[in-house]
């Protein structure tokens, strides 16, 4: 897919994702500062930054892994609050994937596929079993369903995490340096899934340092140092006229050795 | 340029056996028992320690025991070994301590039905597993009225249970009823919420710091003096609760260890999917941590179970105090050795079934590679 495919990439004017003047401290660590972010609906946005920039965090505080102590964010129009009904319908539309998988060692494939769609959906289990067979077969391991991950290579097992968020059919997913883990010849089975992904006009945030998949895909790249987001801009000017003389120093470091 | 060594073309080496020196028994004696001179000495002098012990154990044991004899006179006159006559002729009192010998039957039963309700939870391929479950739901009252009577049995005073059928009926509710209450326990430890986590630190830590003894005195004597007069609560229940209490300490801590030990990625995983906290306890969390601290549940429990020999302390006449009723007998005097070893053999045959029962446990649980 070309560049200027991914551009054509409809995004809505609906708002997915708002957040406004968001701050977060561990204890007297101030980790977000004045985060300030609207994520429509279909966007494709890459987050970068140093490691402790805060980029984790900030998309942790969306489906609220991680709370936030001041400032509001709002996730496909409800408010989050200390609410738990509010957290509990957020995190039933917003998919995440995890660095390290996160998948339930002591379940199968498909077992690990079909537990939310079951339990928190109460989807009937033959009907869980073949959305989750669906997803399987999206991200090409159909064959491994009645393993246990524990059988499977990093690269497979990241995408049975990507299949088992997609079962609860999201609205929005977000993705914390989910190829950051894999032995390099993994990665790219893992980036298809999220360009094919992305094509299909999911809205996605993801925190990840692969620069080719925010040229392919990404609609915006934001750059995050320490706890700010110091520049947010489209991939091409983000790449080749970079604003602030951090996001250049960033980019010569990534991109150059 | 192509390696002239090279038996293989690059890219098309087939997977071979393994050569025969890393197989077979000569090879497994070899490595383990004659790998060093250092080990050829310790094999020989462990043969040579065993050809001097295991015979002199099998003689008393076996060739030279009396299994029939009136009186230990008797056993004297007939062979020198292990008079097992004893236990042959107290056999029912060990077993079923001072129960009406008319009524023994119940507790052969109540025994059966136990191994039944039990089958569904060991075994998963149970036939009919889930309506099992509810027999075995219900079995504790079944067992209930088995042994102390109604409903047309004849009531029998909990004070006559006594024996091995005591021990076994402490031993098997302390860890029916202990397992689920250390959970609990141990996710109150755990919990976000100051108040039950503090009311669970100060339980745990209050039931460890006491010895058992000290509870079931305080469960035979002291109970009393807090009760409102009149009220009479059961010494053997007492007995139950304190020992249940006891071990779901144990037990909570043990747990504790194993819920450390999971990720926390697990419980955000199932967070991010919506999962609530029960739910994602009972479904992610907990099969994890239980699998994990199967050594130490069983460890518990095998420590429970032989502990209920405690209870003679306070009176209750349990396998160990028949044993010592029983070596009073003026007929029997003088044959501590063929009781305690005995007893000793009962217990054995029960806890080395739980432990053997883990290890099949944990090798079933297995699931693949550890990350």
């Amino acid at each position: 897919m070309s560049d200027a495919a991914a551009a054509n990439l409809s995004v809505s004017d609906e708002v997915a994702i708002q957040i406004i003047g968001m701050h977060k401290w561990y204890g007297d660590f101030h980790v977000l500062k004045d985060i300030n972010l609207t994520v429509n609906r279909g966007e494709r946005i890459v987050v970068c930054g140093p490691s402790g920039s805060g980029k984790s965090t900030m998309i942790r505080c969306i489906n609220r892994l991680e709370e936030h102590q001041k400032g509001r964010i709002i996730v496909d129009d409800i408010e989050l609050t200390h609410d738990v009904k509010n957290i509990a319908e957020i995190r039933r539309e917003v998919g995440m994937v995890f660095q390290h998988f996160n998948l339930f060692p002591h379940l199968t494939v498909l077992e690990n596929c079909t537990l939310a769609p079951i339990w928190v959906r109460r989807l009937p289990k033959k009907e869980a079993d073949d959305i989750a067979m669906h997803y399987l077969e999206r991200v090409k391991i159909p064959e491994q369903a009645l393993k246990y991950p524990g059988q499977l290579s990093g690269g497979q097992q990241q995408r049975v995490a990507i299949a088992r968020s997609l079962c609860m059919s999201p609205k929005i997913m977000l993705f914390d340096e989910p190829t950051s883990a894999l032995d390099p010849e993994m990665i790219s089975e893992v980036l298809d899934v999220m360009v094919n992904l992305a094509e299909s006009g999911m809205t996605m945030l993801c925190v990840t340092h692969e620069m080719g998949f925010a040229r392919k895909v990404a609609n915006r790249v934001i750059f995050m140092d320490g706890g700010e987001i110091i520049e947010e801009n489209e991939p091409e000017e983000f790449f080749h006229n970079p604003q602030s003389a951090r996001t250049k120093l960033f980019l010569s470091q990534i991109l150059h050795h | 340029m192509v390696d002239a060594s090279r038996s293989y073309e690059p890219g098309t080496h087939p997977d071979l056996p393994p050569p025969l020196a890393v197989r077979g028994p000569i090879l497994w004696m070899r490595k383990n028992l004659f790998g060093s001179p250092l080990n050829v000495i310790l094999t020989l002098v462990s043969l040579y320690l065993l050809y001097l012990i295991v015979p002199g154990i099998l003689n008393w044991a076996v060739f030279d025991a009396v299994f029939v004899a009136g009186s230990r006179e008797e056993c004297r006159e007939i062979d020198s070994g292990a008079c097992w006559a004893l236990a042959n002729v107290r056999f029912g009192q060990f077993i079923y301590g001072f129960y009406p010998v008319s009524e023994r039957w119940r507790i052969d039963l109540t025994a059966v039905l136990f191994l039944l309700a039990l089958l569904p939870l060991l075994w998963d391929r149970t036939p009919y597993r889930r309506q099992w479950f509810i027999y075995s739901g219900l079995f504790p009252l079944v067992a209930f009225f088995l042994l102390v009577g109604g409903f047309g049995l004849d009531r029998v005073e909990t004070t006559r249970i006594g024996g091995f059928t005591l021990n076994v009926v402490i031993g098997v509710t302390g860890i029916v009823a202990s397992l689920p209450l250390g959970i609990l326990l141990a996710l109150g430890r755990r919990s976000h919420m100051p108040i039950v986590r503090t009311l669970c630190v100060m339980f745990i830590e209050f039931i460890r710091g006491v010895p058992l003894i000290t509870l079931l005195f305080v469960a035979s004597t002291m109970l009393n003096y807090f009760l409102p007069p009149g009220t009479t609560f059961d010494l053997i229940l007492r007995v139950l609760i304190m020992v249940t209490l006891f071990s779901s300490a144990y037990i909570a801590e043990v747990v504790r260890g194993g819920l450390q030990a999971i990720p926390k990625g697990q419980t955000e995983a199932a967070d991010a999917m919506g999962l609530g906290y029960w739910q994602s306890m009972r479904l992610i969390v907990l099969p994890q941590a239980l699998k994990i601290s199967i050594p130490g549940i069983v460890n518990t429990f095998v420590g429970l179970f032989k502990d209920t020999t405690l209870v003679v302390i306070i009176g209750l006449t349990d396998v160990l105090g028949v044993g010592r009723a029983s070596l009073a007998d003026s007929k029997w005097q003088g044959l501590a050795w063929e009781v305690y070893v005995f007893i000793a053999i009962l217990f054995f045959v029960c806890c080395f079934s739980m432990a053997r029962y883990s290890i099949y446990l944990e090798k079933k649980l297995h699931t693949g590679h550890k990350r």
